[in-house]
């Protein structure tokens, strides 16, 4: 089988799985109208499937930061942090982070998937070890890859598991980083970081922490599952994206191990990329001042979460353990997966369709993310549909 | 390690790959992994962490890249139990 063969029969498999051409992956979004609403073809449907945790996209302070940095700066830096794109607000935004997680340092990636990769890519290298969850975000995967450590999983937020192969490790433990997320983006189900970060003690290691769902969506100020278990300073480097709650796109590392600093020069995805735009600097620094003081944002969220989390439970749909932002009604079949989300799309509801194996254990799953604009009525529409569909759609078996 | 302990790998490995695969795909020391079992990655991972747990061993995932059949897969098994008892 040649290259182009080999796609060739991974596009027949996508396509088996996905018959008449349904969309459901790269769906148009013709006209987006607010935090919640958009138009996809002729319908005007409820965004549930997006990352704007804090509903923020629209916030006329990021706007209008974002505007006065073109008006400024121009549209892009046109290089690399290393090189002439390091302007005053990558090094501002930087102390910004620093200043909201109380470290000594901070580096500003070009997206988050970046933020793993270079992070990741620049602690560790061949001979060391990474131990991550199971379930890590592909960033996370790919950031051991590209490092060339020695890759080991234990079971997803299982600490038995975790324990056994820390165990395993012996003396390769001094050059071993532990990796696990605040928020799992399947499921939405929290790591259990106080175990953790016991673990850590116990064994050794160094803890990486990605925040990149729970940033703002955790803690009083938005800091995330650190913030919630009192942990922040039993985590050794974390890191976040901006392409969520701060509604743009770029990602971060902080940490007070000053050694961050020499990433800069180590990081091939922090070194061999074009800093972020001006504008999307702008946006983020002003989104991250509403963050910090958004506490009413995360009210309503939790709000919102708990009362979607319930109505789904109550119908009967299998979900992660604990209400969250990512609410993944877990579903036998691709085939009632699919139908499933065809007929929220006929309700002019958007989810996320996620099909094996990107879901755990070969399952499928249907995913909505809630957000703090949405008002509890949409809340209510949706959870009555899910229900409505649960019985259509014969979920039970 | 011995030749028993080898057989040991080996039969592991064999009966945990048939309940992956379709039943009519006899496993052979030459089988394929993925071009003839057809298993997607993320079982492929959950096998070697069931592997690991067996021999109370770590297998490096990162080092799978080299392996294709059966035979490939207990020879690594093998291996990283040798030197790591």
């Amino acid at each position: 089988m040649n290259l182009l063969e080999k796609l060739d029969a991974a596009a027949a498999a996508r396509k088996a799985l996905l018959p008449n051409g349904v969309g459901a992956f790269g769906i148009p979004i013709e006209e987006i109208f607010s935090a919640t609403e958009a138009r996809i073809g002729d319908r005007r449907v409820l965004l549930m499937g997006t990352n704007n945790y804090l509903g923020l996209t629209f916030a006329p302070e990021c706007i209008r930061a974002a505007h006065e940095a073109i008006d400024k700066e121009g549209t892009g830096t046109t290089g690399s942090r290393m090189a002439n794109g390091s302007y005053f607000g990558h090094r501002a935004l930087e102390r910004e982070f620093a200043d909201f997680y109380q470290c000594s340092s901070s580096i500003v990636f070009t997206t988050g998937y970046q933020a793993n990769l270079g992070t990741i890519s620049g602690l560790v290298g061949p001979g060391d070890t990474v131990l991550i969850d199971g379930d890590s975000h592909a960033s996370i995967f790919d950031g051991c890859i590209l490092s060339g450590a020695n890759i080991i999983r234990f079971k997803h937020n299982d600490m038995a598991d975790m324990e056994k192969r820390l165990r395993r490790l012996g003396d390769n433990i001094e050059t071993t980083l532990i990796i696990a997320e605040g928020i799992y983006s399947m499921l939405g189900d929290q790591a259990p970081l106080a175990d953790i970060v016991q673990l850590k003690n116990k064994y050794g290691g160094i803890l990486l922490l990605d925040e990149a769902h729970s940033l703002g969506v955790l803690g009083k100020s938005g800091q995330g599952l650190v913030e919630t278990t009192g942990l922040l300073n039993e985590v050794d480097f974390i890191t976040g994206t901006f392409s969520k709650s701060l509604c743009s796109i770029g990602g971060f590392c902080v940490s007070n191990h000053p050694q961050l600093e020499q990433l800069r020069y180590v990081s091939h995805p922090y070194i061999f990329t074009a800093s972020p735009s001006p504008a999307t600097i702008a946006s983020t620094r002003a989104a991250l001042e509403l963050l910090r003081k958004g506490s009413h944002l995360r009210d309503k969220l939790w709000s919102n979460c708990r009362q979607l989390y319930a109505q789904l439970k109550e119908v009967g749909y299998q979900l992660g353990p604990d209400p969250g932002p990512v609410i993944a009604a877990v579903v036998a079949t691709p085939q009632q997966a699919l139908l499933l989300w065809q007929q929220l799309l006929e309700h002019n509801i958007y989810v996320n369709l996620i099909l094996p194996p990107a879901a755990p254990e070969g399952k499928s799953l249907v995913r909505c993310s809630v957000n703090a604009a949405h008002t509890t009525e949409e809340i209510r529409y949706v959870g009555d549909t899910f229900a409505k569909l649960y019985g259509a759609i014969n979920m039970q078996t | 390690m011995t030749e028993s302990n080898y057989d040991e790998i080996m039969k592991l490995l064999c009966d945990r790959l048939s309940d992956l695969a379709n039943a009519d795909v006899l496993i052979t020391p030459e089988t394929n992994l993925i071009n003839q079992l057809s298993i997607d990655s993320i079982k492929l991972l959950n096998l070697i962490m069931e592997v690991e747990d067996a021999f109370d061993i770590s297998i490096p995932i990162n080092v799978l890249t080299d392996v294709q059949t059966v035979r490939e897969l207990a020879d690594l098994v093998h291996k990283i139990k040798i030197t790591s008892s």
